[in-house]
């Protein structure tokens, strides 16, 4: 059934609507019940996660007699930026995750905000599905904060991803909606997987394993799951960024997801002017291309690639 | 006057963005003032070449102290001022949410640390900031509510002689900022707001650079002669009253900044923006001082369209 989250008016004959789908089995047992959130959107050129969303309510929909608990489905808590090709939230500077957990007397995008995590609040789990954006494209993995880790890395092993990412807490991240419902006790996977304006089916169906994978050990859904894959996890090893110092176009030279060894070329910049070679990115280290530039044009600092590096031996 | 390219980067087809400091007199580094980070911060570029003018001639006549420095930076993002755009011409983010930077990192965070480097052993600092929020201010001074030598920052307020001080409680997205950052590595540092952001306000820009130029006389670092300004009133920011537009619609203001209000007076009312009629009202809920108002013609709901300063609270 599709509910309200949020809702406020706009300046001309049209109300701000955030939207979700509540899939759930009213015959099941009421005790049973259980509650799992996917959320998507949040960026408005983040596009992966509505596939998923759809093929997970298509499934989940046809199946309800093997659902005994609550899914509930965002896939676009950022609609006005979906609706145009925006990346924020339309006139308003701020990034809409690092406005969380809002506030019920902020602007609209605040309000929104506090909306959605009331509305979120008490769920058992949430998986909060990014893309990058228009610029790098990720093999699907799952970014876990420190602090977190010993609470999300089980959950996170089963969403048959190809990378687990523990990284450092920041300030700064205090504001995402991650952060916000892990520190209410909803423990939330973010996902980064693909790239901005576009769908890669293949990764959407990886992810969609294994989110049924994570409703069946939840006892949510007890029809098929999918393929478990092992992903790759950062903890005891390191990653290689490697960012361009020159201005111009950038030309990969390895395949996204790929295993690539030290000093192996990443890509090349060029001069469009000359097609003179001004910059050549060598690999830092062996390891998984798990981040790759997408987007050709760069100047001194665009981020090119990561690379997950190899544990070494002994 | 001694002029340097403090920071420059590269693009493919444009000329290289180079960020200039100004700097008068020498030895100590008292004080950086810093203009434009976004490139509709026009208001806070036209102060700083305004200031520069004028400790041009402040300079040739020995009105900097012997032994102390003052640099100003009036544009540190001249790539998005010259095509309209607010945030970095590319990826769309905004270099004051890349403090303290990183050399290694994307072209905004590696502009911030270029930048960043070069300011961040001041004494004092100004940055003439714009906020968020789009709308028209009372001029005034603010500084982080952090730990970092408050006292006499805070204390210092008053030397700028505007109307209004405020302390502001941080929040987890003011953390890469450029005043928090110049704070943490124990910059005396403050936010000085003038009314506009994207015109040049004559009145206003004088009123910002006399404020300017009377905290170098304030702190020693300059030798000349300016009235005092204004009493300075200093409050937190929380104290301020939000007033916030029930309706969406099109905005009829009765009141502008500046204005004394009582309680029940008529600010604004809410036109319906297809049929014309008044749908909403909205009334001082306090007597105070109309402290900011909200500047364009279309509200959605939520919308903060003024603050005010109650005269209880100073």
């Amino acid at each position: 059934m599709i509910k309200p989250v949020s809702v406020a008016a706009l300046p001309v004959a049209e109300n701000f609507v955030i939207q979700k789908n509540r899939i759930e089995n009213n015959a099941g047992p009421e005790a049973a019940s259980k509650r799992v959130c996917v959320v998507t959107g949040t960026h408005g050129d983040e596009l992966e996660g509505q596939y998923v969303c759809a093929r997970l309510a298509k499934i989940l929909s046809d199946g309800k007699q093997k659902l005994s608990g609550i899914v509930d489905i965002y896939p676009a808590v950022n609609p006005l930026g979906i609706d145009s090709v925006t990346r924020g939230f339309p006139m308003f500077d701020l990034d809409m995750n690092r406005i969380f957990p809002g506030s019920s007397s902020g602007s609209l995008a605040e309000v929104a905000a506090h909306d959605i995590i009331r509305d979120i609040d008490g769920a058992d789990m949430c998986i909060d599905i990014h893309s990058s954006n228009i610029f790098l494209r990720e093999v699907p993995q799952v970014r876990v904060s420190e602090q977190n880790e010993g609470a999300l890395l089980p959950f996170a092993m089963m969403l048959n991803v190809d990378l687990v990412w523990i990284h450092a807490s920041a300030t700064v991240l205090e504001s995402t909606l991650a952060h916000t419902l892990n520190m209410r006790g909803v423990k939330t996977l973010v996902v980064e997987m693909g790239v901005g304006m576009r769908i890669t089916e293949s990764y959407c169906s990886q992810l969609l394993d294994g989110i049924l994978n994570i409703l069946r050990e939840l006892g949510i859904w007890s029809g098929a799951g999918g393929q478990t894959r092992t992903p790759l996890v950062s903890k005891d090893r390191n990653v290689g960024f490697l960012n361009s110092d020159a201005g111009g176009i950038f030309i990969p030279r390895a395949a996204h997801g790929s295993h690539v060894n030290t000093g192996d070329s990443v890509g090349i910049v060029i001069d469009p002017f000359t097609g003179a070679i001004v910059e050549e990115t060598l690999a830092p280290c062996s390891g998984l291309l798990f981040t790759l530039r997408e987007y050709p044009v760069v100047f001194g600092g665009s981020l090119l690639a990561r690379i997950m590096e190899d544990v070494k031996n002994g | 006057m001694v002029k340097d390219i403090i920071y420059s980067i590269k693009s493919p087809y444009r000329q290289s963005m180079d960020i200039v400091g100004y700097t008068f007199g020498a030895g100590e580094r008292s004080c950086c003032v810093v203009g434009a980070l976004r490139g509709n911060e026009i208001q806070q570029m036209a102060i700083c070449a305004q200031l520069v003018d004028t400790l041009k001639r402040l300079e040739e006549n020995g009105c900097v102290i012997p032994g102390k420095s003052i640099m100003i930076i009036p544009c540190a993002n001249t790539y998005s001022m010259n095509i309209g755009k607010r945030f970095w011409t590319m990826d769309n983010t905004d270099i004051n949410r890349m403090f303290p930077g990183y050399d290694q990192g994307e072209t905004t965070q590696r502009i911030a640390d270029g930048l960043f480097k070069s300011i961040r052993d001041y004494v004092y600092g100004i940055q003439m900031a714009s906020f968020y929020r789009e709308g028209e201010f009372l001029p005034h001074i603010k500084v982080m509510d952090t730990d970092y030598g408050k006292l006499e920052t805070y204390e210092s307020l008053s030397d700028f002689g505007l109307p209004y001080g405020l302390l502001r409680t941080p929040h987890p997205y003011d953390t890469t900022t450029l005043n928090y950052n110049w704070q943490v590595w124990g910059c005396r540092a403050y936010s000085l707001f003038s009314t506009y952001t994207d015109h040049i306000g004559k009145q206003s820009m004088q009123t910002a650079v006399n404020a300017a130029l009377r905290f170098l006389i304030a702190k020693g670092i300059l030798k000349w002669t300016l009235h005092r300004g204004m009493h300075t009133r200093i409050l937190n920011e929380e104290s301020i009253r939000t007033v916030k537009a029930a309706r969406a619609g099109m905005l009829k203001k009765h009141v502008s900044v500046g204005d004394e209000v009582a309680e029940g007076d008529l600010l604004c009312e809410i036109i319906h923006p297809l049929e014309g009629n008044t749908i909403g009202r909205i009334m001082s809920p306090v007597d105070g001082t109309v402290f900011f108002a909200y500047n364009k013609q279309l509200v959605m709901e939520h919308t903060d369209v003024f603050n005010i300063v109650p005269f209880s609270n100073v």
